[in-house]
């Protein structure tokens, strides 16, 4: 099929624009990404610079891939990941459109590469447990009953791909700030650092400068591991109780 | 060590608890989830006077020429609980709207400089983009309203009526009212206004427990039926009163 393609340069000799690009023979058994291989080999081929975007697993699970897909994050199917999405989806004749995830606390790297390293950091002011060295412990030392092992383990599929931002009206981070801290809290091994895990989590996602929740609900429909914004009136419960009862303040 | 002793010098012009409740409660209350907490509380008060508000509204329609609503519209100014209630109502519009223009400035800027060239939100809560719009549209309509009914109520030339019950006069508010609803513009104005309110309060409600944290699977569908309810049947009712009273 042939497709015409319009995608946010930037970087290099590109201000900051949308390039068209023609591609004369897509296959509808390659994935999106293959698709932009594709494309990258023939501007190499053509001496010019390839676009910039981010992949790794190609199977729905690390969380690296992005793009914003005719505007919608990670494409125009539900609980999908960009390096998921497949050609046969789009037909002979097509205008894409892609963009990178736009938000002030993912600013553009090159093209279509954003620095989500604000996420790294959320997690790192408090997504971890303690646990004592030594041998590993026998895996069902803790018994845990299945509802909450579900709940968490529904919080703990978030890949961290920042979808929710990309999608979020507000560039809000809730989802995936409150799927991390659901994760945990849920659990028995969360409980030593729970109150000032949601302290400290929280308190990073807003010097980072992610947007503040209107309970759109947009990040929940676009996150391809279909998070529930029920995790973040989980966050907020935590965060409440933990502001009025913590020790440490 | 220096900066112990340093922050020991600064804490030491205030009580310690007090500077440590300062300093969490402070910390709450400007934090991202503390300023959605200020909008659901505040939200919640206001959806719960517009409850009072009706019920008072309805002694319109009684046809005693507004002597209950007269009575009641006394009640309301005259009862020492109730006015300090109606000091705390006005704060907490401003409250309200002062909170929801800062969360929206925020978050335009969160959003960054760059927009998207093609962007489809996807969202059952439709509502929820416009509620800044919205609320300034009610904001413009409250200081409209205070102006026809509240300050003409206080200062305007506002004539007496005496009642059975009442050994003194008592201001007959009625007639202002009925007068004002003669106008069809303000009838039109009022019901559009009314309209507003409803699409605000139809993610509002829900919001607004979502963000205490009530938005869990286990209440979720009972809130978001009663919220519904609420969005359609308040504001309905506050639109019949002057679309009644114009065609009687």
């Amino acid at each position: 099929m042939k497709l015409t393609l319009k995608i946010w340069r930037q970087g290099g000799k590109y201000k900051g624009e949308f390039v068209t690009y023609q591609l004369n023979d897509v296959n509808e058994h390659m994935s999106f990404l293959e698709m932009l291989d594709v494309l990258n080999e023939q501007l190499v081929h053509q001496r010019e610079e390839p676009v910039a975007f981010e992949h790794d697993c190609r199977e729905g699970i690390c969380g690296t891939c992005s793009l914003v897909i005719d505007g919608r994050a990670h494409g125009p199917m539900k609980g999908t990941t960009t390096c998921q999405v497949h050609m046969r989806h789009y037909k002979d004749g097509d205008t894409i459109v892609i963009e990178p995830f736009r938000a002030r606390a993912f600013p553009v790297i090159k093209d279509l590469v954003v620095d989500r390293s604000s996420f790294d950091r959320i997690i790192q002011s408090g997504g971890y447990v303690s646990v004592n060295t030594g041998q590993a412990q026998d895996a069902n030392n803790i018994p845990i009953g299945k509802d909450v092992a579900g709940k968490s383990f529904d919080a703990a599929a978030c890949i961290g791909c920042g979808a929710c931002v990309a999608a979020c009206p507000n560039a809000s981070a809730m989802l995936f700030t409150s799927a991390k801290i659901s994760h945990l809290a849920l659990l028995p091994q969360g409980q030593v650092e729970r109150k000032q895990r949601v302290l400290d989590m929280v308190a990073q996602m807003d010097l980072e400068g992610f947007g503040k929740c209107s309970n759109v609900t947009a990040c929940e429909a676009e996150c391809p591991k279909e998070i529930s914004v029920e995790n973040i009136a989980r966050m907020n419960r935590e965060y409440m109780a933990a502001s009025f009862t913590a020790e440490k303040v | 060590m220096a900066i112990f002793a340093a922050r020991l010098e600064q804490n030491a012009s205030k009580p310690q608890h007090i500077h440590l409740f300062m300093n969490w409660f402070s910390k709450f209350l400007t934090s991202s989830l503390g300023q959605k907490v200020v909008m659901a509380l505040s939200g919640i008060f206001l959806m719960l006077f517009l409850v009072v508000h009706l019920i008072g509204n309805l002694q319109l329609l009684k046809d005693d020429g507004g002597a209950a609503f007269n009575q009641y519209a006394y009640f309301m100014t005259h009862w020492p609980p109730i006015k300090m209630i109606s000091y705390l109502l006005y704060a907490t519009i401003l409250l309200h709207a002062w909170q929801g223009l800062l969360l929206w400035q925020a978050n335009k800027a969160a959003r960054g400089a760059a927009r998207y060239a093609v962007n489809h939100v996807r969202s059952n809560e439709r509502a929820s983009r416009s509620m800044a719009w919205l609320g300034i549209i009610i904001l413009i309509f409250i200081v409209l309203h205070m102006y026809q009914f509240w300050f003409q109520m206080h200062w305007g030339p506002i004539p007496y009526l005496e009642y059975d019950n009442y050994d003194h006069p008592v201001r007959d508010i009625y007639t202002l009212v009925a007068a004002t609803y003669t106008n069809l513009g303000y009838v039109l104005f009022y019901i559009i206004c009314m309209a507003v309110v409803g699409y605000h309060l139809w993610h509002g409600f829900w919001s607004s427990f979502q963000t205490l944290g009530l938005g869990s699977n286990r209440y979720s569908g009972l809130i978001k039926t009663i919220g519904m309810l609420y969005a359609v049947a308040v504001p309905l009712l506050f639109a019949l009163i002057p679309a009644l009273m114009y065609f009687m």
